[in-house]
């Protein structure tokens, strides 16, 4: 049997932790922590799309809200039509099955994401993090001033859209598909990164010259790179709605880009399962700090200036050491 | 719609966009110089306009809170550059916008501490209460009038302190080769920390004279850091005069397009959907603005060290 890295094995106890806690909360009839555990799995979903771009492909994404809620939104729309039998523009009707949704929403954001794309990646550095950050905002103020789906308010869905014949209204039942979800994303991640692409998008980041200087341009890489990683991020937030019953244009606010941004970071950059990470921890210094104190982001702040300034690599960094390609 | 009405809008617009102006220019000064990405300018701005409240509410002049707004932002600015910024000049920009993110909670959440979540009310100077009747038949608030004039004067002082002072020369100097200014001798922490404040002060200024016009609340700085953004992509991250052509055009597009799309609108579609659709669409407008600059000039208007 190949032996495993320190790095697999920290892996291999973070899933089957992850899998565990919300098994045991049901046992002991607490819904609640199963519902947190699969929030803590949706954002980690969210974090791993962001990473594909951010970490393995260089891309600074500040607007990856926006295709997280736009796969919020997709779920909520979709949920509104088919809730009073109305129709979305042009007399398509809406839908409250999960597969439905999902495509769609993945569809919606894969598009979005090639048109930012085609604009923001003719720019680098700063600017780039600044257009994308740009155009977030205005998919945010988009949905704040049309009335039609509650604007400022959001949208409710009333009933948990449906998976085949599964109850999805039941927790446990729920997280299954949200962790099925998020370790499908995770293995199309590293499949993706083991690839041909993935070798010429870790090049892409390295050395641009270099790479078109073996053939392979880098434009399409990075677009076709940002777009699969607004989709996984989008399939998230169709998730992510269905967990609250909720749909708000905060899904789509820059302080939850950043927040994806935190995690990512937190858990270490270009890891593969360092979303994973770093949305537990999160979730966890939200819950339990938040649990103290309303002002729990000052602490947040507090502690994540200190990992930028003084723990580079993250937490699977710190734990497992430095990667390969740092 | 009257010759009046456009022209009240076009000075609006004149009025955000030489505050944009303000903000913008800190921002890009400081990445000009020292190829910094500073999103916690936006919580210099909030510190600006909660302290110029809370020191006009205590000695009753909004003038000594103005005073009081702007020193104090940047005496904030100094010390956050002294204790985090310096240390992120030779990290690349994901650690830079991390960093600043942890300082705008920190920002956010401490003064929601302090003050609580109530928003702060600053009132507007006896002084500049009134309006005054301009030719073509506007009238418009004093008080307004005074932030253009501001605006105006701050422009022509940037430009003079860079253009025509040892320190502006310094600063020329360090964008252009950082390394050779040390090596002459020029005090390089110095002139950074010094760029820095110069930049927090005119945020603290902006936000305490909008301050008067907007209440003052935790989050307020954000939407004008987004603004400000977009202006210094426009221009030209860098550019003070790129900042300042960007300013005036995000200011007046925006202006403009929240007043006059709904009813342009109205002409092709009935009245409710056209006004849902035309304040959709005029939300989005500088951002469409700033995707077509970046489409035909990827660098903006006027990029630096080009």
């Amino acid at each position: 049997m190949r032996k495993l890295s320190r790095e697999s094995w920290i892996n291999s106890v973070l899933v089957l932790l992850l899998a565990l806690a919300p098994l045991c909360a049901s046992l002991l009839d607490e819904p609640y922590y199963v519902s947190l555990a699969s929030r803590v799995v949706i954002i980690a979903m969210a974090a791993v799309g962001l990473n594909l771009a951010l970490g393995f492909g260089g891309l600074i994404s500040f607007g990856h809200a926006a295709f997280f809620g736009l796969g919020g939104y997709v779920a909520g729309v979709a949920a509104y039509h088919a809730f009073d039998g109305s129709y979305f523009i042009g007399g398509i009707p809406g839908s409250d099955q999960m597969p439905v949704i999902w495509l769609v929403a993945v569809l919606v954001a894969g598009l979005a994401a090639a048109f930012i794309g085609v604009i923001s990646l003719r720019t680098q550095g700063v600017y780039f993090i600044m257009i994308t950050l740009a155009f977030a905002q205005m998919i945010y103020y988009f949905a704040i001033s049309f009335p039609t789906y509650g604007g400022e308010d959001g949208l409710s869905i009333y009933v948990r859209n449906s998976l085949f014949s599964l109850d999805t209204s039941d927790p446990l039942i729920f997280f299954g598909i949200c962790f099925f979800s998020l370790m499908l994303s995770i293995f199309f991640t590293r499949r993706l990164m083991g690839s041909r692409f993935g070798a010429a998008l870790t090049m892409a980041r390295l050395n641009e010259v270099r790479l078109a200087t073996s053939g392979v341009e880098p434009f399409p890489i990075r677009l076709t790179a940002f777009v699969l990683s607004a989709m996984i991020t989008s399939g998230a937030g169709a998730l992510f709605a269905d967990l609250n019953g909720f749909v708000s244009p905060s899904m789509l606010s820059w302080h939850h880009s950043g927040e994806l941004m935190v995690i990512v970071i937190l858990g270490g950059v270009g890891r593969l399962f360092g979303p994973v990470a770093g949305a537990v921890v999160f979730v966890l210094l939200e819950t339990f700090i938040g649990g103290f104190t309303q002002h729990w982001q000052f602490f947040l702040g507090l502690i994540l200036l200190s990992v930028v300034l003084f723990a580079n690599g993250g937490l699977i960094g710190l734990l497992a050491g430095r990667s390969r390609h740092d | 719609m009257s010759i009046a009405l456009v022209l009240e809008q076009l000075l609006n617009g004149v009025q955000l966009g030489v505050m944009l102006f303000t903000m913008a220019s800190g921002l890009t000064l400081v990445f000009g110089v020292m190829g910094l990405i500073n999103l916690s300018h936006g919580s210099l701005y909030m510190m600006g306009a909660f302290i110029c409240a809370y020191v006009a509410g205590i000695t009753g002049s909004f003038w000594v809170g103005l005073l009081a707004g702007a020193l104090g932002a940047g005496v904030m600015g100094a010390i956050i550059e002294l204790v985090v910024i310096r240390r992120l000049y030779d990290r690349d920009h994901l650690d830079q916008v991390l960093a600043t993110f942890a300082l705008i909670l920190i920002f956010s959440e401490g003064t929601s501490w302090i003050f609580g979540a109530s928003p702060l009310w600053l009132d507007m100077p006896d002084l500049l209460g009134g309006s005054v009747s301009l030719p073509g038949g506007v009238t418009y608030p004093l008080y307004r009038l005074m932030i253009i004039l501001v605006g105006i004067l701050i422009a022509i002082g940037l430009y003079l302190l860079i253009s025509r002072t040892r320190i502006g020369m310094r600063i020329r100097a360090g964008e252009n080769d950082r390394e050779m200014i040390g090596a002459l001798g020029v005090n390089i922490s110095a002139l950074y920390t010094f760029v820095f404040a110069v930049g927090a002060v005119l945020a603290g200024l902006a936000g305490s004279l909008l301050g008067v016009l907007q209440s003052v609340q935790v989050g307020m700085g954000e939407p004008m850091l987004i603004l400000a953004f977009v202006v210094i992509v426009i221009g030209g991250i860098g550019s003070i005069k790129g900042a300042l052509v960007g300013a005036l055009l995000v200011g007046v597009v925006d202006t403009m397009g929240r007043i006059f799309l709904p009813s342009l609108f109205s002409l092709i579609l009935d009245n409710a959907d056209a006004t849902s659709v035309g304040s959709a669409l005029a939300s989005m407008l500088i951002y469409l603005l700033m995707a077509v600059v970046l489409a035909v000039k990827p660098k903006g208007l006027f990029p630096a060290n080009a």
